[in-house]
C-alpha cells in the first residue's frame, strides 16, 4: 500500500476520489459509508480528519467537520477507524498541519508513523504550502506515505514546478479560487491549471465544486486523470436519509461520467461546458 | 523553505492558493516598507500625522504615580483618530493596498476597533471594504458596528462557533481566497503568514518610536518599565519594539486571564485569552506560535470580558521573544481589568478600552521603582454597555452604581 498504492489506484482509467468527514455522525456510520462509497467504484477515498479552524473548507465540510468533533472524534480514535475499514482502496487523510504537529508534540513523524501502520496511505494539508512541508515530506517518505499538494488557479509557474517536483501519490488541482463547496458548472480556471501542468508522472485529480457525472466528464476530457468530489457527500451525509444508498449511486454517476470521458476523449477535442 | 520566523515561530501556513498573495505582499512589504520606494513611507507618516492626529501624547498620569509610589507615564493611543492604535496599521495596509493595486479590502475584527480603522482608513483613502465580525462580538459591541456602517463598509455577522475573533478570521481568510486576485486582506494584528507579523509590528512600532523619544525628553532617562496589554499582540509589539534593544528596560505583555488560567477539556473552553502564559506550541491562521488548544490539537475558543484581547493565538515575535526571555507575559483577571477601568475613569478622566485596562490592572500587582510607561491602546466608550453590565453583575469594587438609569 502507501504512495504506490494510490499511483496504481490511477492507472485503471480516470480515478474517483470521494470525501467524508471520519466520525460524521459518528465512526460506525463512517465505515458503512465508505464502504457505499468504494461499491459505487471509489478508486481512493479521502477521509477528513477534523480540525477545529478549518480554513481552506465552505460551510457544507466545516458543517460536517463540527458534528464530527461534536461526537468525539479525534486524531487517535481517527486511526483506530482507519485500521477497522474492511476496503480494498487506498485511504488518503484530509486534514490540518496543527493535529500532526500537535499529535508528536510538536514532531510531525509520530503520526505519520501511527499513520501508516493504521494503513493510511497519503495525506493532503491544505494549510500546508510545499515551502513548509520539509519535516512532513521526510516523515512520508520514511513511511511510504504520500504528500498530496494542491495547485491552484493562482498558482505562478515556478510554483507549478517545485510542486510538482515534491508530491506524491497525485497533484490536487484546486478547480476554482474559494474553498470547497458543491458546484453545478466546471470553472474555466480548472481548464487553465490543467493546461499550465507540465507532463509529469504524477497523476492529476481535480476538485473544489465537482458533484455531477457531467462535471467529472468535462474535467476528465479537460485532461484530468481523476477527479475529487467532496461537499456533494458531506451533504448526502447531513441530510441523514439512506445515507449509504445514495453516497453509492452518486458515486457511481461521477464515476461514469470520468470513464465515459476518457473513453471518449482519444478520438475527439473534449468539449468544454 | 520557511521565511519570516522568529526563532521557532511564524512562516507561512496558508493554502496554497493564497501562497501568491502573501509573496506578492511580502515583496510589496520588502520595496514599500522597508525601501520606501515611491515615498510609501513619507506618505504614511503625513497621513499619520495630518489625519490621524500623530504624535499622541506621553502623558504623567498624577494619580496613578501618587498611588503607586512610582512615576506612570500614559501613552496616549486613545487620542489617535477612531480612539485606537489600530489606525496605525489599518492606515498603513490600506495605502500599501492602493501601492500594489488592489480595489478591495477585507479585514476581521474582534472588538470592532480594527474594522472601524480599517473602514475609516478606507473612506479616507477611497477603498471598498468589507468587514467580517463574529456575532457574539457584534451583540457585545455595538457602537463599533455602527461606525463602521457609517464609513459604509459591508458588515458581515460570522455565526461559526463562539462567533468571536477566531471565527472571524477564518472567514476572511476565505473571502480572501475567493478573491485573492483584487483584494487585500488587511489583517488586524501581528498575526497570520509572514509578511503580516513583521509588517504590523512596523506600522506600529511608530508608538514606541515617540514614546522612547518622549520618554527621553520628558524623564530625561528610559523607563523602568514599558507595560502593554496583549491579545493578537500588535498593540504589545508596537509599544515594546524600540525598547526591544533597550536591555535595562522590561517589557511586560499583560495577558486576559479571565476568569481563570484553565482549560476546561471537557467543553473545550478556556475562560482566559492568555495564549504567551498558557498555550503550547501550534499552527494557526497561518504560523507557527502559543495557541489555547486541546491535547489533541484543537483550538479551544477563549474568553475575556474584553472582545479586543478574546483570541486563542497570538504573534509569533511576541511568543519567541517570551521564549527568549526578554519579553515577560503577565495576566490579570476580567474582575481587576474592570477595577482599572472604573479607577483610571475616576482618577485620571480618561475612559480606558477595557484591553487597555488589563495593562493598567498589572500596575497593582508589579513592584517598580522607577518611572513606567503603559500604552493606552484605546478609548473605552465602545465598553460602556460591557462594564455596566459586567460590573453589576460582579460586584466590582470601583463601580459607581448604575441602577437608578438602568432599570
Amino acid at each position: 500500500m502507501g504512495e504506490r498504492a494510490i499511483r496504481a489506484a490511477f492507472e485503471g482509467g480516470p480515478a474517483l476520489v470521494p470525501y467524508v468527514v471520519a466520525g460524521d455522525p459518528d465512526p460506525e456510520a463512517t465505515e458503512a459509508y465508505v464502504e457505499a462509497l468504494v461499491r459505487g467504484g471509489a478508486d481512493v477515498v479521502e477521509l477528513g480528519l477534523p480540525f477545529s479552524e478549518p480554513i481552506a473548507d465552505g460551510p457544507t465540510i466545516e458543517s460536517g467537520i463540527r458534528r464530527a468533533l461534536d461526537a468525539g472524534m479525534t486524531p487517535s480514535r481517527y486511526l483506530d477507524l482507519v485500521a477497522d475499514l474492511d476496503v480494498d482502496v487506498p485511504i488518503v487523510t484530509m486534514t490540518y498541519y496543527n493535529l500532526l504537529f500537535r499529535y508528536g508534540d510538536g514532531d510531525v513523524e509520530p503520526f505519520v508513523a501511527d499513520a501508516a501502520a493504521a494503513g493510511v496511505d497519503g495525506l493532503i494539508v491544505p494549510d500546508l504550502p510545499v515551502e513548509e512541508s520539509g519535516p512532513l515530506r521526510e516523515a512520508c517518505e520514511q513511511h511510504d506515505l504520500a504528500l498530496v499538494f494542491i495547485v491552484a488557479p493562482t498558482t505562478t509557474e515556478d510554483r507549478i514546478e517545485r510542486i510538482v517536483e515534491q508530491a506524491s501519490g497525485f497533484v490536487y488541482v484546486q478547480a476554482r479560487l474559494g474553498t470547497t463547496g458543491a458546484r453545478a458548472d466546471v470553472s474555466e480556471q480548472t481548464y487553465e491549471s490543467l493546461d499550465r501542468l507540465p507532463d509529469a508522472d504524477v497523476p492529476t485529480a481535480v476538485g473544489f465544486g465537482v458533484s455531477s457525472g457531467e462535471q467529472a466528464r468535462a474535467i476528465v476530457a479537460g485532461g484530468a486523470d481523476g477527479v475529487v468530489a467532496g461537499s456533494v457527500f458531506v451533504d448526502i451525509v447531513a441530510s441523514g436519509e439512506n445515507v449509504a444508498d445514495r453516497l453509492e449511486r452518486t458515486a457511481a454517476d461521477i464515476k461514469a461520467g470520468a470513464t465515459e470521458a476518457s473513453s471518449a476523449s482519444s478520438v475527439s477535442e473534449p468539449e468544454r461546458t | 523553505m520557511s521565511v519570516g520566523t522568529f526563532g521557532d515561530y511564524g512562516g507561512q501556513y496558508v493554502p496554497e492558493a493564497l501562497m501568491p498573495a502573501v509573496e506578492e505582499l511580502a515583496d510589496a512589504y520588502e520595496r514599500y516598507v522597508l525601501e520606501n520606494e515611491d515615498g510609501f513611507v513619507d506618505e504614511l507618516r503625513r497621513h499619520l500625522r495630518d489625519f490621524g492626529g500623530r504624535p499622541t501624547p506621553l502623558q504623567r498620569a498624577a494619580a496613578l504615580s501618587e498611588r503607586y509610589g512610582h512615576d506612570v507615564y500614559l501613552k496616549r493611543e486613545d487620542l489617535l483618530h477612531g480612539g485606537a492604535h489600530k489606525l496605525n496599521n489599518a492606515l498603513g495596509q490600506v495605502l500599501l493596498a492602493q501601492y500594489m493595486g488592489k480595489e478591495r479590502i477585507v479585514a476581521e475584527t474582534g472588538a470592532g476597533q480594527h474594522g472601524t480603522a480599517t473602514a475609516m482608513a478606507c473612506a479616507y483613502l477611497d477603498v471598498d471594504c468589507e468587514i467580517y465580525m463574529g456575532r457574539t462580538d457584534i451583540n457585545r459591541q455595538r457602537p463599533n458596528v455602527f461606525r463602521m456602517r457609517t464609513h459604509d463598509a459591508a458588515v458581515n455577522a460570522v455565526d461559526a462557533g463562539s462567533g468571536t475573533l477566531k471565527e472571524a478570521i477564518n472567514a476572511t481568510l476565505r473571502d480572501w481566497a475567493t478573491n485573492v486576485e483584487d483584494t487585500h486582506y488587511v489583517i488586524g494584528s501581528v498575526v497570520g503568514p509572514h509578511p503580516f507579523p513583521s509588517m504590523v509590528r512596523d506600522f506600529q512600532a511608530v508608538i514606541s518610536e515617540e514614546a522612547r523619544e518622549q520618554a527621553i525628553e520628558q524623564i530625561g532617562d528610559l523607563p523602568e518599565a514599558v507595560v502593554a496589554c496583549a491579545g493578537g499582540g500588535s498593540n504589545t509589539m508596537g509599544s515594546f519594539a524600540n525598547f526591544l534593544e533597550d536591555e535595562s528596560v522590561a517589557l511586560y505583555a499583560v495577558e486576559a486571564g479571565g476568569d481563570a488560567i484553565t482549560v476546561e477539556e471537557e467543553t473545550g473552553v478556556a475562560p482566559h485569552s492568555a495564549s504567551l502564559s498558557a498555550g503550547e506550541d501550534g499552527v494557526l491562521h497561518g504560523a507557527r506560535t502559543k495557541l489555547l488548544q486541546t491535547e489533541e490539537g484543537q483550538v479551544v475558543e477563549s474568553h475575556s470580558v474584553s472582545a479586543g484581547l478574546d483570541y486563542a493565538g497570538v504573534g509569533p515575535e511576541l511568543a519567541h521573544l517570551v521564549d527568549q526571555g526578554r519579553v515577560e507575559p503577565v495576566h490579570v483577571d476580567d474582575d481587576a481589568a474592570l477595577t482599572a477601568f472604573h479607577r483610571l475613569s475616576q482618577d485620571e478622566g480618561i475612559i480606558p478600552a477595557l484591553e487597555s485596562s488589563h495593562a493598567i490592572a498589572y500596575l497593582e500587582d508589579a513592584d517598580f521603582d522607577g518611572p513606567v510607561v503603559v500604552t493606552l491602546s484605546g478609548r473605552g466608550d465602545k465598553d460602556l454597555d460591557t462594564v455596566i453590565e459586567e460590573s453589576e453583575r460582579r460586584d466590582v469594587a470601583a463601580a459607581p452604581s448604575m441602577g437608578v438609569f438602568t432599570e
